[in-house]
């Protein structure tokens, strides 16, 4: 076996040297009567050509964005990957590396995450950036509590735009510690401010927006903010990190915490995962931060260096009292985002963002004027991603462009029945002009 | 030495930055950009672009590849990190993740047209569920910790809809920290249960823990020692009759596979690290996965949405009353459990029972070799890591932390130290199935070389390491005066 | 009274990194935690002599938490407390005296 290197040679010397006469007997403590007495009941192992057909064969079955034009958003984005990342965070010291808890053999993985920390603080206008967390839904969930346990209080409130999947994680972390959530509608696609007015009140610790939103319309973060710290509540907010090149970072708005999906940064679709969970937050909450931090150091010889630091906070030292139970996170998909931010840079970020805004605000205009088919949210401003109201149900309509390797967005239905005749398309830089035509009239077809 | 060579190389990426220079490659637009600007409030618009580096691609490439030196890894070095399996990750794994038919797949594509994506999962799940005996799997959580989350919340309801208010879960004193973490994350208060000096769980004082007001007791198989726990179905079979539930960490599942199984042991819950016993790679501390194992009676409470076989037909089943929500924000580290269907496939029934034999007996040799040089923390046998501990380096001044520096100087990295707690200056050893002999006599031998030196060079212990491309760190001003992001020099 | 650490805490302790302490104003009860004190790779909780008020905490140690270090009995101290109790001093060791204990306890 091309994996196990000791010959059957190798292990009767060994087991010599232990003073064992077979592998058997060293597995004396495993009491009999447990022993599986029979082989495990898997497939037949398969040579590495066998194992490829297999997996193409799979992988053949899926609809992916190469061989499909693709509007699906919904909180992963088609957004173009620069080739040096793969090629870069597949060299085996990056990719083989554990957590950097031996800092002297790990400067690489510890140098790219106080870059990313650097490039995160700065994207969304905070302070300090942790080193990842699993995905944007569990980095809100984590900044909610961090938010409970800041203020005291035991209520959080959530603007209806919050991504109604990393709204149900919340719930689900919320629901140990008994935080109560409690939801305010957007009729109109955007928070409705005076329903959140009588929602957040002292027993309010969070005030939660995401911009721009699930139906992909922008909120007003500033008004949000002052809502909130009237109340003396925090203001969190989710913000897809790619589009911050163009809108405005959400510290300078008055965010106390900024959570993120950080997937569109150059991290693969993957069919939902591994993605990146970005958290950011002021100064004052960098003890309350959960996860893992880099801090700058000098070494003995005064040389600059770099370790994780303020590990009190972790799990691995403070046990039940951590500020959360997580070890492992998703460093490799933070340096995809580091590399992915590195390359594009100061002016690269504006420019996709202002690509995807444009090809949005195109896609927009050209499929509300197919007969029939209006937005939505007609009142609201929106980036990259809009509901479309369609005439026939959006599920048939999705199926009939798929025929033509179209995926021409998400029906809402499953996430909210209001929106029953809802269809959420995306558009990033990546899709053209022409692709954007050839949706408008398979899309005039089918609603014909 | 590894880096004797190597210029130094100091700079952060911020610090090639130079005004005008630029690495990416963008299409021009098609569409007018200036009337969709204008169609935004001014308000919610970027005033001030964010200061990200101009760079060019080479600097970019030649920066991130000089940063790669500078880390050990598993393809580069010999990586004995006990509790941590850090085995070989297969290169064709790495290609399979990266067929666009999965690695370009959007998460919401209509399930009629990711039928092999959700194919995949569903037969991982039923694999893992054979390899541990469990009759049902969750693959949504993100890693171990998340995957603890999701059976510590499936034993609350599970005891909630029996309508029974357990209020305690019990952790033995040797756990990892993630243990008393989630249970306490989970609204549970934890109690520690007390170990024997060989890491076994002292059943007196569990069974004096046990009680009406006991939901579950987590522990890890073989034990933080490496040691199989010899009372282990006492130990399920006293839990369950006061009423509790039994949850095994997997961590150290490389050490059982095809051996025994966690289901006939016992236990109603195990998650796995797929990026310990199944190879996804560690990538500098993420990503993982970490699925969940239940048996039949908390399968109601499993995180939605199920993978579900309709026929030859499969979807995600939402409609699960009884689940405890969602873990993540999608289906799981999709990317990673094609990793790991591929290792499986790879693998085989023979071929993983072959990993575990491999690992136990590896870890034994390692023990063995160096017994004689360092206290052993708990008689052998062990399984598939040994705990030693440098105790008696620590007379002459040496430390755990001390001997760890060295090795790296000897072109190994380090064992876990400091950890299980409950041994004083541990060094864990987890040499992995995929180490060969010459490997491990290498490592050995830098072993004896540093006991030696504790007893007559001390000063290249305390020096070390010196090869790296720093030198020991200032960890106290690290956390005293938190730097945590560069700024520019004023 | 005024509360600290012990020379030889500070020593199992390491280098400290961080002393999070009460308000002035604030209550403190003899055997519980009052605060924390970190070190680079351990959190230990801070537990008062005594049960009385806070009325006084040294502003140094958020800036130089090394000086609990340094001068544990002097410069690092953590707080003043007013004692509710002015008897429960009886019951409290001088430094001479714990360290009489730790060689007892050593053997």
């Amino acid at each position: 076996m091309r994996y196990l290197p000791n010959t059957a040679d190798n292990q009767r010397v060994m087991l010599e040297t232990i003073g064992a006469g077979s592998i058997e007997d060293l597995l004396v403590k495993v009491p009999a009567k447990v022993r599986l007495s029979r082989p495990l009941a898997l497939p037949p192992a398969l040579a590495e050509s066998d194992l490829v057909a297999e997996l193409r064969g799979l992988a053949g079955r899926n609809a992916d964005a190469d061989g499909w034009v693709s509007f699906l958003g919904g909180g992963a984005y088609d957004h173009y990957v620069p080739s040096p990342i793969d090629h870069l965070i597949s060299r085996g010291e990056f990719l083989t590396a554990y957590t950097p808890y031996q800092p002297e053999a790990s400067q690489g993985t510890l140098r790219s995450i106080y870059e990313y920390q650097t490039m995160i603080a700065e994207l969304t206008g905070m302070d300090v950036a942790n080193a990842s967390m699993y995905d944007g839904a569990s980095s809100l969930a984590e900044a909610v509590l961090m938010a409970v346990s800041a203020t005291g209080r035991r209520e959080v409130v959530l603007a209806g735009g919050v991504h109604p999947l990393h709204r149900r994680v919340t719930a689900t972390y919320c629901s140990g510690p008994a935080v109560r959530l409690r939801d305010v509608p957007a009729p109109a696609g955007v928070l409705d401010l005076e329903a959140a007015q009588r929602a957040v009140n002292g027993k309010t610790a969070a005030l939660v927006v995401q911009t721009p939103n699930f139906y992909g319309c922008l909120e007003d973060v500033a008004a949000a903010a002052d809502l909130a710290h009237a109340a003396g509540a925090v203001l969190v907010v989710s913000a897809d990190p790619v589009n911050l090149g163009v809108l405005e970072a959400p510290g300078r708005l008055g965010a106390d915490i900024v959570v993120g999906e950080g997937q569109g940064l150059g991290v693969p679709l993957s069919f939902g995962g591994p993605y990146l969970g970005v958290l950011a937050a002021k100064r004052e909450f960098v003890r309350r931060l959960p996860g893992r931090l880099v801090g700058a150091t000098v070494d003995l010889d005064g040389r600059r260096g770099f370790v994780l630091t303020l590990q009190t906070r972790e799990q691995h030292i403070r046990r039940a009292r951590a500020t959360s139970n997580i070890c492992t996170n998703v460093a490799l998909c933070a340096l995809m985002a580091t590399i992915y931010m590195a390359t594009l840079g100061k002016r690269g970020l504006v420019r996709v963002g202002e690509l995807a805004m444009a090809k949005a605000r195109y896609a927009a205009d050209r499929l509300a004027a197919v007969p029939g088919v209006a937005l939505r949210f007609p009142e609201a401003p929106f980036f990259k991603e809009f509901a479309l109201r369609l005439p026939r149900p959006p599920d048939r309509v999705v199926a009939r462009l798929a025929r033509e390797r179209i995926l021409a967005g998400l029906p809402l239905k499953t996430f909210d029945r209001r929106l029953a005749d809802c269809l959420l398309v995306a558009v990033t830089e990546k899709r053209t002009k022409d692709e954007i035509d050839a949706l408008a009239a398979a899309l005039a077809k089918a609603v014909a | 030495m590894p880096y004797d060579n190597q210029p130094e190389y100091d700079r952060l990426v911020f610090e090639l930055s130079s005004p005008g220079r630029e690495a990416f490659s963008l299409p021009e637009p098609d569409v007018p950009v200036e009337g969709a600007r204008a169609r935004i409030p001014a308000g919610y618009l970027r005033r001030e672009p964010a200061a990200l580096p101009e760079v060019s691609e080479l600097d970019v490439v030649r920066h991130y590849s000089r940063l790669s030196q500078m880390n050990y890894g598993i393809d580069t070095h010999f990586y004995p990190l006990g509790s941590c399996t850090m085995k070989y990750n297969p290169r064709i794994n790495e290609d399979m993740a990266r067929l666009p038919g999965f690695g370009r797949l959007h998460p919401l594509t209509p399930a009629p047209h990711a039928q092999g994506a959700l194919a995949l999962m569903h037969r991982l799940a039923g694999m893992l569920a054979e390899i541990s005996g469990m009759d049902a799997v969750s693959l949504q959580p993100a890693a171990g910790a998340q995957g603890e989350m999701a059976g510590v919340l499936m034993i609350r309801a599970y005891h909630a809809a029996r309508g029974e208010r357990r209020t305690k879960v019990l952790v033995p004193d040797s756990a990892h920290g993630t243990n008393p973490a989630t249970t306490a994350l989970a609204g549970y208060e934890v109690i520690e249960v007390k170990s024997t000096p060989s890491g076994e769980v002292e059943v007196d004082d569990l069974e004096r823990h046990l009680g009406p007001d006991v939901a579950a007791f987590m522990i890890t198989v073989p034990n933080t020692l490496g040691n199989f726990e010899p009372r282990i179905v006492e130990i399920t079979e006293r839990c369950h009759a006061h009423g509790a539930q039994v949850y095994m960490d997997g961590a150290n599942l490389n050490a059982i596979l095809g051996i025994t199984r966690p289901g006939d042991l016992g236990f109603d819950v195990c998650h796995f690290n797929l990026h310990k016993t199944f190879t996804t790679p560690h990538g500098g501390g993420g990503p993982g996965a970490g699925p969940v194992g239940v048996k039949a009676h908390l399968e109601p409470f499993l995180p939605v949405p199920v993978v579900t076989k309709d026929g030859e037909r499969y979807g995600l089943d939402w409609k699960r009353p009884k689940s405890i929500g969602k873990l993540h924000g999608f289906w799981g580290n999709v990317g990673m459990l094609v990793r790991a269907y591929a290792y499986i496939r790879t693998m085989g029934a023979e071929g993983l029972r072959a990993v575990s034999d491999n690992a136990v007996l590896n870890a034994n040799y390692v023990m063995k070799r160096l017994e004689g040089h360092y206290d052993v923390a708990a008689a052998g046998p062990c399984m598939h890591e040994c705990v030693l501990s440098a105790r008696r380096q620590k007379k002459h001044g040496v430390s755990a932390m001390d001997v760890a520096k060295r090795l790296l100087d000897l072109g190994f990295y380090a064992p876990s130290t400091y950890f299980p707690l409950i041994v004083e200056e541990a060094l864990m050893v987890e040499p992995t199935e995929t180490e060969s002999k010459e490997t491990l006599d290498a490592f050995c031998d830098a072993m004896i070389r540093i006991a030696r030196e504790a007893e007559t060079d001390v000063s290249v212990i305390h020096a070390a390491p010196t090869t790296t491309p720093v030198r020991r760190l200032d960890q106290a001003r690290a956390a005293r005066e938190p730097s945590l992001r560069w700024r520019p020099e004023a | 009274m005024r509360v600290g650490i012990t020379a030889f805490a500070q020593e199992q302790l390491g280098d400290v990194v961080f002393v999070e302490l009460p308000k002035v104003g604030a209550r403190v009860t003899a055997h519980q935690a009052f605060g924390v004190v970190e070190s680079v790779k351990a959190v230990s909780d801070l537990f008062a002599p005594v049960t009385g008020e806070v009325v006084e905490v040294n502003p140094e140690l958020a800036s130089k938490p090394e000086i609990v270090n340094q001068d544990p009995y002097g410069k690092g101290w953590m707080l003043v407390v007013q004692p509710a109790d002015p008897g429960e001093w009886d019951g409290l060791l001088t430094s001479q005296q714990y360290e009489e204990f730790l060689a007892q306890d050593a053997h």
